[in-house]
């Protein structure tokens, strides 16, 4: 049993009273004196040269302050991309300039050109309306293909629309087209993964300050990680001095990666803070967040598996096109390459695999990480083709991966993908998924849905994902451009309470509630009296926030790396105080005390003598008792799941209705079960969007036709069901402190493909020898292929 | 200009606005009630719901003039009177109904309103009352859990903690 608010326990959270009773604090909810406000001109046009911006009309608006236009920042740095890809030849990826305002062409709808700054929201719109503005409009690049054929760039300076041509593992390319040529039988899939916008709730907002007096800049953001914003702001594009600018993320409403990015008008706020000496703020309306918030997957995908007359696996070959968008976004050439080609073994011993991967310029939003970042891609990818092979060679699905898995006895396992898998047990996983989920009962659902006349499918799915983002020295060598640990400072205070700054942000996750369990497990004390402080470069260590499903896995491990030098020092102050060797004293419970005796004294006794240091060791120990660790993992963490769900399909409409999800996860270690099954409920969510739902749709023109919730098909709740959520089958992380693996994208990454293999059941039980839907399996896509079929 | 009074969480208040001014804004910019959230601009979403005279309003879509002389109650004024929280704020903390906490107060006075009209809602009953709310984050389970568990019902058999 867990101890009351340790580590294991579901301890409700701490910070849902203020979300409760609308005490919350987000960045829109700020409100400075003297703020004036912010407001984007963005282009109606997908591409298109900028041939004059007169601002002097609008700038004789009553309440406008300054305009900005793009020939203000002309001399300031780009955004970065932060990770640098080279081609399969060796040649650097294309990196054209992301400037904080558009210069010269405008390349997406959306794309701000200019800015007013007003006393009011309303009066700076009225002056956007006054910028007297001509743009010449050419032809959008929207369809990747075609973007790769023509001349037509949205660069014109780099001469080509792709960024880059990569290949993973070039070096097993012959092999692989070898293995695939011999191969009994090849099966071959061409798929979409559909474009999405991550639709946190909280639009994004940036507030902007400068003190004239100090020459400290202040900026409040919506970030999941104000020390990389930070960084990129400092070190890229402004050049402000990283000890001048403070860089606060206070309550997020969401994140699922598009919160990860430094964006232009973070940079925008922070220049017009010091040109007019006022605060300066911007908040996101709905349709600019669909306009200019990073978006997710877009990848078309052909692959192929090889596989013996036995039904082992061969070979995985895929040849996929990204998009990335008009700009590169921080994550948005990692994400396609090494946390997708490096996932391209899945669950299995499969010994060959081979990843082609070209990112493509169009004329659209920028393309970045969205919940899962990757690796749903390479699961979608994967877990469809092996569905479809099983179908084509006559085996039962969950056989045929079983026969492939890796098997508990072969960790560490070097997957052909490069990576190395520390533990695992995806049989357990299976069992486990196919006893939780009634799987036997199946037949009896299938024949009650029939006599309703609905079809009933059976969908299943096996994942292994990368996370606990990620070994400095390893994304180094990659191609990273910063380093991925992360840091905790643990202050015990004089009077025994804690303040624990942690590098992670939490917008949802529950960190406040968390990382004290962990804390208070580790000391022995009360969880209430410890409380974490985050989201502020001026308070926390050096930390790079969330997302990769990292907080726990790295910023938890730094947590624990702290607190044992905090014990460490605490030993050696008790056992002054005790007048015994610190190698004879024992820590538990939160009480310190002399082996073989009955003498001890309390953590708290000893948090007082740090900070009062009479009759203390001064010429041997420090006062004080705060410690800082930064952690750096050893590797990737690998969580893995089995996840199935049944769906039912309406012949007459195509309609299809989730009716039962079933998630079965090794996340390792559990630090609170009610939190981590809440992460996977939430990834449920937007995957059976994703597979069901949820389509970002670009004209040819490069206008956006699902720019608002009436257009964008976000899931309700009554598109969803109540879901079976088991992590009972886990094996320990070998190489953090806590075990843990993290838990954050599972249930995103898991449950597309479930939920398209459980359609194309269902179509074949009804005679319709259909192989592939591509989401969203809206009623028309099912409808028009059952028609279709034979 | 014009001045609009109401009462706010049983407070009377006065406040000049425009006529364009939504009731969202006096609320949040005027009367610094900033748990009302804004989430869309299309009245789709649900974070910005309160309470006119007893009924569930998508503030963002009601002009602060149409509310002049009506009852108000927001998020900030659902708590018990000794600061304690509500039987729903309750069940939404006891069944981890909220993760971000953005789309939070629409959900709980969502709730309300559901529960006066209908006190022993079914799960179906509940997912069709929450079709003007969007969460992204909990994938709606715990909220739908955290609602029957708030109307009295034993959510025990729902799976998982």
């Amino acid at each position: 049993m867990p101890k009351d608010d340790g580590i294991g326990a579901a301890t409700v959270r701490r910070e849902d009273v203020r979300f409760l009773t609308g005490r919350g604090r987000y960045s829109d909810d700020i409100k400075a004196f003297g703020e004036c406000a912010a407001v984007f001109a963005r282009s109606t046009v997908a591409n298109g040269t900028i041939k004059s911006i007169n601002t002097e009309a609008a700038a004789a608006m009553p309440g406008v302050l300054a305009i900005f236009t793009g020939e203000d920042f002309v001399d300031v740095g780009g955004n970065p991309a932060g990770w640098l890809v080279n081609s399969r030849d060796g040649e650097p990826m294309k990196e054209p300039k992301r400037p904080v305002l558009a210069h010269g062409k405008v390349r997406h709808v959306g794309d701000a050109y200019a800015a007013v700054i007003a006393e009011t929201v309303e009066q700076g719109r009225d002056a956007v309306e006054a910028l007297e503005v001509d743009i010449e409009e050419h032809a959008a690049v929207i369809n990747m293909k075609d973007a790769l054929a023509g001349t037509n760039y949205v660069h014109d300076e780099i001469g080509t629309n792709q960024c880059f041509d990569w290949g993973w593992i070039e070096d097993n390319r012959a092999a692989t087209d070898e293995a695939i040529k011999g191969a009994h039988h090849v099966t071959t899939l061409e798929l979409v993964n559909n474009r999405l916008v991550p639709n946190a709730m909280e639009p994004r907002c940036s507030i902007g300050d400068y003190n004239h007096g100090t020459g400290d800049y202040t900026l409040q953001t919506t970030s999941q990680n104000p020390h990389l914003t930070r960084l990129l702001i400092s070190a890229f594009v402004l050049g402000i001095p990283e000890n001048k600018l403070t860089v606060i993320a206070p309550d997020v409403g969401g994140g699922f990666g598009s919160k990860i990015y430094h964006y232009g008008e973070e940079a925008l706020v922070l220049a017009a803070a010091k040109k007019l000496g006022r605060t300066v703020k911007w908040t996101s309306d709905r349709s600019e967040a669909f306009l200019t918030d990073a978006h997710g997957r877009d990848h078309v995908t052909k692959i192929e598996l090889a596989l013996d007359e036995k039904g082992n696996f061969l070979a995985f070959r895929t040849e996929t096109y990204a998009n990335v968008g008009a700009y590169l976004s921080n994550f948005s050439t990692v994400t396609p390459t090494f946390l997708h080609g490096t996932l391209m073994a899945g669950n299995y011993t499969v010994p060959l695999v081979y990843v082609n991967l070209k990112a493509v310029f169009t004329n659209t939003a920028p393309v970045d990480a969205y919940r899962g970042a990757g690796r749903p891609e390479a699961t979608f990818s994967l877990e469809r083709v092996i569905d479809m092979a099983a179908r084509e060679i006559g085996r039962d699905p969950i056989e045929l991966r079983r026969q492939n898995f890796i098997k508990p006895d072969q960790y560490p396992f070097a997957s052909a993908a490069g990576l190395e898998y520390d533990s695992g047990n995806y049989d357990a996983l299976m069992d486990q998924m196919e006893k939780v989920s009634d799987k036997a009962g199946f037949a009896a659902r299938r024949a009650e849905s029939e006599s309703k006349g609905l079809l009933r499918g059976f969908g299943v799915n096996a994942y292994v994902e990368a996370c606990g983002i990620a070994p400095s020295n390893l994304v180094g060598i990659l191609g990273s451009r910063v380093g991925l640990y992360d840091a905790a400072t643990v202050r015990v205070n004089a009077t025994g309470n804690l303040s624990v700054m942690v590098g992670a942000h939490s917008h949802g996750q529950g960190h406040e509630t968390v990382f004290p369990q962990i804390v208070a497990d580790m000391l022995g004390i009360d969880a209430a009296s410890i409380d974490i402080v985050h989201g502020d470069t001026s308070k926390i260590p050096f930390g790079m926030g969330t997302y990769g499903s990292r907080s726990l896995a790295v910023c938890g491990s730094a947590v624990v790396r702290a607190t044992e030098k905090v014990i460490a020092k605490a030993t050696k102050i008790a056992a002054h105080m005790l007048e015994a060797e610190a190698g004879d004293v024992d820590f538990n419970d939160g009480t310190f005390s002399v082996k073989g005796t009955n003498r001890s004294v309390s953590f708290g006794e000893v948090a007082l003598k740090a900070y009062i240091p009479h009759d203390y060791p001064i010429d041997l120990i420090e006062p004080g008792l705060e410690e800082t660790a930064f952690y750096d993992p050893a590797n990737f963490t690998y969580p893995s799941g089995a996840y199935c769900c049944e769906v039912e399909v309406d012949p007459e409409t195509g309609k299809v209705r989730v009716d039962r999800m079933t998630a079965v996860d090794d996340f390792g270690n559990v630090m609170n079960p009610m939190i981590v099954t809440g992460q996977v409920h939430g990834g449920l969510g937007q995957g059976i969007g994703q597979a069901l739902v949820e389509q970002t749709t670009y004209d040819d023109d490069g206008q956006l036709l699902s720019a608002s919730y009436m257009d964008y098909a976000m899931p309700r709740a009554d598109d969803l069901p109540f879901y079976v959520v088991d992590h009972s089958q886990s094996t320990v992380c070998t190489h953090n402190p806590l075990g843990a693996k993290g838990c954050g994208e599972a249930g995103a990454i898991g449950s597309p493909p479930t939920v398209v293999n459980a359609v194309i059941d269902a179509m074949q039980s009804g005679g319709k020898n259909i192989t592939h839907i591509d989401m969203p399996m809206t009623p028309h896509r099912v409808w028009t292929a059952m028609n279709n079929a034979q | 200009m014009t001045t609009v009074t109401m009462t706010v969480n049983g407070k009377p208040v006065s406040e000049n606005v425009e006529g364009r001014t939504l009731l969202s804004t006096l609320l949040r910019d005027d009367l610094r009630l900033t748990g009302t959230h804004i989430g869309c601009d299309t009245s789709q979403c649900g974070a910005c719901v309160v309470h006119v005279n007893g009924e569930a309003v998508k503030s963002c879509t009601m002009f602060a003039i149409e509310a002049d002389g009506a009852e108000v109650s927001t998020i900030e004024g659902q708590a018990n009177a000794d600061g304690s929280l509500n039987v729903i704020q309750q069940a939404f903390q006891d069944h981890h109904g909220l993760q971000c906490g953005f789309c939070t107060p629409g959900m709980v006075m969502t709730t309300a309103s559901l529960l006066k009209e209908n006190p022993k809602p079914t799960e179906a009953e509940v997912r069709t009352y929450l079709e003007g709310n969007i969460c992204r984050c909990t994938g709606y389970h715990n909220i739908v859990k955290a609602i029957m568990a708030a109307s009295g019902q034993d959510v025990s058999a729902i799976a998982a903690e």
